[in-house]
């Protein structure tokens, strides 16, 4: 998969003309058009696919982003949306006959409004920014992504994206009220609004997970939260993954949503361990991480009912954080997961499974299976309270065989959340990388009206074309079988 | 009747209306046909099946055929100490799933909780094809493929016939309080938004003739706390829940009579309406029925400059009605309502002119 197979409208114009036409609009400093340059926007957080784009655009206000996209769209050539380049999947990975544009530009807060508890922001605003803008009105903008310090509120809102929190406060569809959107043809559409439940389809929701396909988005308002006055985290270990699994399950039966509920397994906190001496228990099979906030009274309260549950679930030690130091030092292993990841392997790979919770002990299982046979370890950390898995599968691309071993060990773990009833993503979307599986996840009638979908925003198809849905000619060459249900074509198979 | 059987009757029906240029008209118990634009197209029951298709309380989900009586499903769940968390409004004793999620209405909590398209984890759905396509699914993060079955929600039967929807479901609060004040419209408008701005554990508002009714949810310390800083006194528990209830059924007395009810959505910041007529605030302010006969291009003119719009809920002049109960769309976001329409519905079989005249 080094180099993006995707499906391309014939070109229509060579590349000379494109950088003329574009340079009558955007002023010379907002083009990119030397390779040198041009190699910064080759891939993004999926490094495996690469691509060379011809022209890199970076417009500083909507009124450039509307002459770039009319022009293209004039042209017929393909664009690629890119906020801060931190996606998993490869939704921004160029188009070898197209022109990528980035949101860079267009990173201004345009306001925070306490008593609304709203802000309006650029797409390349990063998230994290959002939240220390809010922070001096005891606000904060709840969808927190581990890459918060990077990712742009455009590409949050591209791939739906999750955090740690989003358990109690929603994921990105739950937190942005509106966006401007941009369609390839150079309209702009008011989509949502600041007030509740905006007439017609519900167009927001469309948007949002849309990985680049639909238009471009220019503008987003996002729904802010009080922080609450107290957060405490609770650290406990298990001698056995199926009693961690059920802990989960047992918090969740009892009528509590945890602000945030994690999982790592052994390998995992082994891996952290060295690399942000949290003193995490290295003995456990699994340690879970399950966080309460709200005032002090009801967190107190909470943590007790958390502690008690825990306990009966058969944790063989237990934790709480007594300060905020000792919390963040809970949490600090989990989100430094995909760095230690780094540290201990020359690569790795992160997928993105979601399954029923219930699930999760015999995925685990079936997962260790795979990872014996393909002869790649792997490490697990999971959003357990909503089921959404991140296996890192490592290996070493200087090693024949291993990229590929790599990657059909991915596509089975993929399979497998599907058939478990489950999707082949929770929150780092399709993109290119997962594009096969959605033959897998979808049958042909639902793919075709996917496509449907995208032509009524985007009727060239020159929105970052080739992304996130199959073409319907790729699965049948693909030979995928649709598992319709969770119900396998052939049960008595065994899988793994 | 068995499922695949149904919808095979379901499939005739759309395969040989789209056939003869006919429409159809997917309907449950009726409860919401006064709702939206005139009702056109030959009736069909959605009600063939019934029934919770699947409930975990620990996977926080359930799954019922579109004909279930959404008032099963809420006992279903409270015996599990478990709830619809937006409280969609039924508007009758045997409303069903598939014409709330048609509807796409919330009741009093959404203000905390969220509304329904929030909840919404999937949906299946037979298209202007005749075809059977499943959109989402049972957990509660699932990025692949568009978002449809949060489009279909609020879509008043436009863009196929649901057959089955999963929705998320939340435990009930530990504890709830109401508290009662007496303010003026703009006082409880300010109290309400600086609440708003805290952490604290509101979970519905509303304010009707100079009294403000808050509810409180969660465990009874923060309830207590909160309840200290808000001040009012308390509601007595079961006259409260009757309350919320009549409220989010329109059994109040506000809602009796025959002048015609607007449903005005704002931003959370805006003023008092400067219009004539009895008002009932909901959700901080964000929703607020009016009784009123003013004009309604006037109205939507004074609601749409405070960033809001409005809907001709009930009643009213037969000639507003015809020109549209909703805010008319943009030409550009209406232009992406008909190619989508299109997309689900090539022969525009489903529920036409419902939500607007051009769908
Ligand atoms: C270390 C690490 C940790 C991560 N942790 C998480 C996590 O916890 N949760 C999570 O959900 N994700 C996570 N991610 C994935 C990634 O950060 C998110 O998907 C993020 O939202 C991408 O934002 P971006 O600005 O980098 O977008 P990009 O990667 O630049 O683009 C992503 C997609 O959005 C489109 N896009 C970008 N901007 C716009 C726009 N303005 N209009 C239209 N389309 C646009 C692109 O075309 C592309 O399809 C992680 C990634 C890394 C590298």
């Amino acid at each position: 998969m080094s180099t993006a197979t995707q499906a391309l409208p014939e070109s229509v114009t060579d590349t000379a003309t494109l950088i003329a036409e574009l340079a009558r609009e955007l002023p010379a400093d907002c083009l990119i058009t030397d390779t040198g340059r041009l190699r910064a926007y080759e891939c993004d957080g999926l490094m495996l696919m690469r691509e060379m784009p011809l022209v890199v655009a970076l417009p500083a206000t909507e009124a450039q982003v509307i002459a770039v996209l009319r022009t293209c769209h004039r042209l017929g050539v393909p664009v690629v949306p890119r906020g801060a380049g931190t996606g998993l999947s490869g939704g921004a990975t160029p188009h070898a006959q197209g022109v990528v544009l980035s949101t860079a530009r267009l990173n201004r807060i345009v306001s925070v409004d306490r008593l609304a508890q709203q802000a309006v922001v650029q797409p390349g605003v990063r998230n994290l920014a959002v939240s220390e803008a809010a922070a001096p009105h005891g606000l904060y903008y709840a969808p927190d992504p581990s890459s918060q310090i990077a990712c742009s509120i455009g590409g949050n809102v591209a791939e739906n994206s999750g955090g740690v929190h989003c358990l109690k406060y929603g994921l990105t569809v739950h937190n942005v009220l509106r966006v401007r959107l941009v369609s390839m043809a150079g309209e702009v559409m008011e989509i949502g609004s600041e007030a509740p439940d905006s007439p017609g389809y519900d167009l927001l929701a469309l948007t949002i997970g849309s990985e680049g396909l639909l238009g471009v988005v220019t503008e987003v308002t996002v729904k802010l939260v009080p922080k609450p006055r107290v957060a405490r985290c609770v650290l406990a270990a298990f001698d056995d993954i199926r009693r961690a699994g059920q802990a989960v399950a047992d918090v969740i039966a009892a009528g509590i949503i945890p602000a945030g509920l994690e999982m790592m397994d052994q390998a995992t906190t082994a891996a952290v361990e060295q690399f942000v001496h949290a003193g995490y228990p290295l003995d456990a099979t699994a340690i879970l991480l399950c966080e309460s906030d709200g005032t002090a009274e009801e967190v107190e309260d909470e943590i007790a009912r958390v502690r008690a549950l825990l306990d009966a679930a058969g944790a063989t030690e237990i934790r709480v954080s007594s300060d905020e130091a000792e919390r963040l030092r809970f949490w600090a292993g989990r989100k430094a997961a995909f760095p230690a990841a780094g540290r201990i392997s020359p690569d790795y790979y992160c997928m993105d499974g979601t399954i029923p919770r219930k699930r999760l002990a015999e995925m685990l299982e079936a997962m260790n299976a795979m990872s014996a046979r393909y002869g790649l370890r792997c490490l697990n950390v999971f959003h357990a309270g909503d089921g959404n898995l991140h296996p890192l599968i490592l290996f070493d691309s200087n090693v024949p065989d291993e990229l590929h071993r790599a990657e059909a060990f991915g596509v089975e773990i993929l399979e497998l959340s599907v058939a478990l009833g489950g999707t082949i993503t929770g929150e780092h979307g399709v993109g290119l990388e997962k594009i096969n599986q959605m033959c897998t996840q979808f049958a042909p009638d639902e793919l075709d009206m996917f496509h449907r979908v995208k032509a009524a925003f985007d009727p060239a198809g020159l929105m970052n074309p080739g992304k996130a849905v199959p073409t319907l000619h790729r699965c049948a060459e693909m030979g995928r079988m649709h598992v319709h249900h969770g119900e396998l074509p052939h049960p008595e198979l065994p899988r793994f | 009747m068995m499922t695949t059987s149904f919808h095979a009757v379901l499939r005739e029906q759309v395969l040989d209306a789209a056939a003869r240029g006919g429409t159809l008209r997917p309907h449950g118990s009726g409860s919401k046909d006064f709702l939206a634009q005139a009702l056109a197209g030959t009736p069909l029951d959605m009600r063939g099946v019934q029934g919770v298709i699947a409930y975990e309380p620990s996977e926080l989900y359930i799954t019922a055929h579109a004909g279930t009586r959404i008032a099963d499903i809420e006992a279903l769940l409270a015996s599990h100490q478990q709830m619809l968390a937006f409280e969609p409004p039924h508007f009758g004793a045997s409303a069903t799933l598939g014409g709330v999620l048609a509807s796409g209405l919330s009741g009093p909590r959404r203000v905390a909780a969220g509304s329904l398209r929030d909840f919404v984890l999937g949906v299946s759905l037979m298209d202007g094809q005749g075809r059977v396509l499943r959109f989402g699914g049972q957990v509660m993060k699932n990025v692949a493929g568009f978002d449809v079955s949060r489009l279909i929600a609020g879509s008043f039967g436009t863009l196929g016939l649901v057959l089955d929807v999963t929705l998320k479901v939340l435990p009930v609060p530990q504890a709830e309080q109401t508290r009662v004040l007496e303010l003026d419209e703009t006082e409880a408008l300010v109290r309400l938004r600086e609440w708003g701005a805290q952490p604290l554990p509101l979970s519905a508002s509303a304010w009707h003739d100079g009294r403000l009714c808050v509810r409180l949810s969660g465990a009874q310390v923060a309830i207590d706390a909160a309840a200290r800083l808000i001040g009012g006194e308390a509601a007595d528990g079961c006259a409260a829940t009757g309350y919320w209830q009549s409220l989010r059924e329109h059994l109040q007395g506000f809602f009796a009579g025959d002048a015609p009810l607007w449903r005005v959505a704002l931003p959370p910041v805006a003023p008092r309406l400067p219009i004539d007529g009895d008002v009932l605030l909901e959700w901080h302010g964000m929703q607020r029925w009016l009784r009123s006969d003013a004009d309604a291009d006037a109205l939507r003119h004074v609601v749409s400059a405070l960033g809001g719009h409005a809907t001709l809920f009930r009643g009213g002049r037969a000639l507003d009605r015809e020109l549209g109960v909703f805010e008319p769309l943009a030409p550009e976001v209406m232009a992406v309502h008909r190619r989508l329409k299109q997309a689900f519905d090539p022969s525009g079989v489903f529920s036409p002119g419902r939500l607007y005249a051009e769908l």
